[in-house]
């Protein structure tokens, strides 16, 4: 009986539709932003340590769900400092994040930094404007507040 | 009177010309690096002029709160229990504004460098000025400084080895590499590298 409450708490606890993230490495998110499109790619670095980056989640939330246009997708830096991917698959459930999340896991910063945008330090948040048909793209590297994103996004247009 | 007066030209100028001026980009490696001066944990103003006998000086933006300053604590300890017996200590400079990172206030600070026993500055840019004129981006950021005349000039520019969550499994110690090649009178491999980092909380403009 005890076993059988256990389980049924166990199952209960398993989110029931929480999307599961993917982990990639770096050609796999190269090609994502390489690859043509018709919408706009906004693809912001983050990692759930990092207060900033939690704290702008909702504006891109946001933008995904108004705009049919723009693609958000949200790269998780966090295997950078710790191994184990679970506190991301907590967060994305705990947020219910909507939004496409990856994870990249990779080695070797200093290389794959600037594979990534040259003038990116390595600090985030950061983010990724792509419009694959003007071929325009914008990068910044700093916290974005309302209104901002949208004022980038017509940059690329 | 007179000081009065150039310090609020001072002041002025420095307010013109950070106001319009486009976002710089701060020190490359091989620049010379101007003399700051700064207020430590203990109270006592630390400048970059004191360290006359030095060969460089490991100067590193670190601050209390960020996971990777966590992560490299230790390993900053070690750094200057290495290398300041080598004539390269470190000096720690903490950029955040605590307005907006609570965590890194003085007091907090204080209380850091306290608990682990920091046997070198800990120095707290205010004003942000320091940070700023070095172009530092994300905590920790090395700039490590060597000796030339009595000049200071910029060495090398990035983070301190190549694996943040594993001390044990780094495999390029950038700043030894650098000061192992200063003191040698070798050129230095890799001048500058990137890394993941927090960004540094700036004052809101």
């Amino acid at each position: 009986m005890k076993y059988l409450a256990s389980l049924i708490l166990c199952l209960w606890l398993l989110p029931a539709s929480a999307q599961q993230a993917k982990i990639i490495k770096l050609p796999q998110l190269q090609e994502m932003m390489a690859q043509k499109a018709d919408h706009i790619k906004v693809i912001n670095f983050w990692a759930t340590w990092c207060a900033p980056c939690v704290k702008e989640i909702p504006l891109f939330e946001k933008l995904g769900q108004e705009r049919s246009d723009v693609k958000v997708t949200l790269v998780s830096m966090d295997l950078d400092l710790d191994p184990n991917p679970e506190k991301v698959y907590r967060f994305i459930a705990r947020k219910k994040l909507l939004s496409e999340v990856v994870i990249l896991d990779e080695k070797d910063p200093n290389s794959y930094i600037n594979q990534i945008e040259k003038s990116w330090s390595g600090a985030i948040p950061a983010t990724i404007i792509i419009n694959s048909r003007t071929g325009k793209r914008k990068f910044v590297e700093k916290e974005l507040h309302e209104g901002e994103l949208e004022k980038l996004i017509s940059e690329v247009e | 009177m007179n000081m009065i007066r150039s310090f609020i030209t001072a002041a002025a100028c420095v307010v013109l010309l950070t106001a319009g001026a486009p976002v710089k980009s701060g020190y490359d490696v091989g620049d010379k690096v101007a003399d700051f001066k700064l207020k430590n944990v203990d109270g006592k103003m630390v400048a970059l002029s004191d360290y006359k006998n030095a060969k460089g000086v490991i100067v590193i933006f670190d601050c209390n709160t960020c996971p990777y300053s966590k992560a490299y604590n230790e390993r900053i300890m070690a750094l200057n229990k290495k290398y300041a017996a080598q004539g390269f200590p470190v000096v720690a400079i903490q950029p955040n504004d605590p307005t907006i990172s609570p965590g890194d206030s003085f007091d907090e600070m204080k209380k850091l460098a306290e608990k682990k026993g920091y046997d070198f500055p800990y120095l707290f840019d205010e004003t942000q000025a320091v940070s700023r004129t070095f172009g530092a981006t994300n905590t920790p950021h090395v700039f490590l400084l060597k000796k030339e005349g009595a000049d200071f000039k910029v060495a090398y520019i990035g983070a301190i080895d190549d694996n943040a969550k594993d001390a044990s499994a780094v495999s390029k110690k950038y700043v030894e590499e650098a000061i192992e090649a200063i003191t040698a009178g070798s050129a230095i491999g890799t001048e500058k590298t990137k890394a993941i980092g927090c960004t540094i909380k700036w004052k809101n403009a």
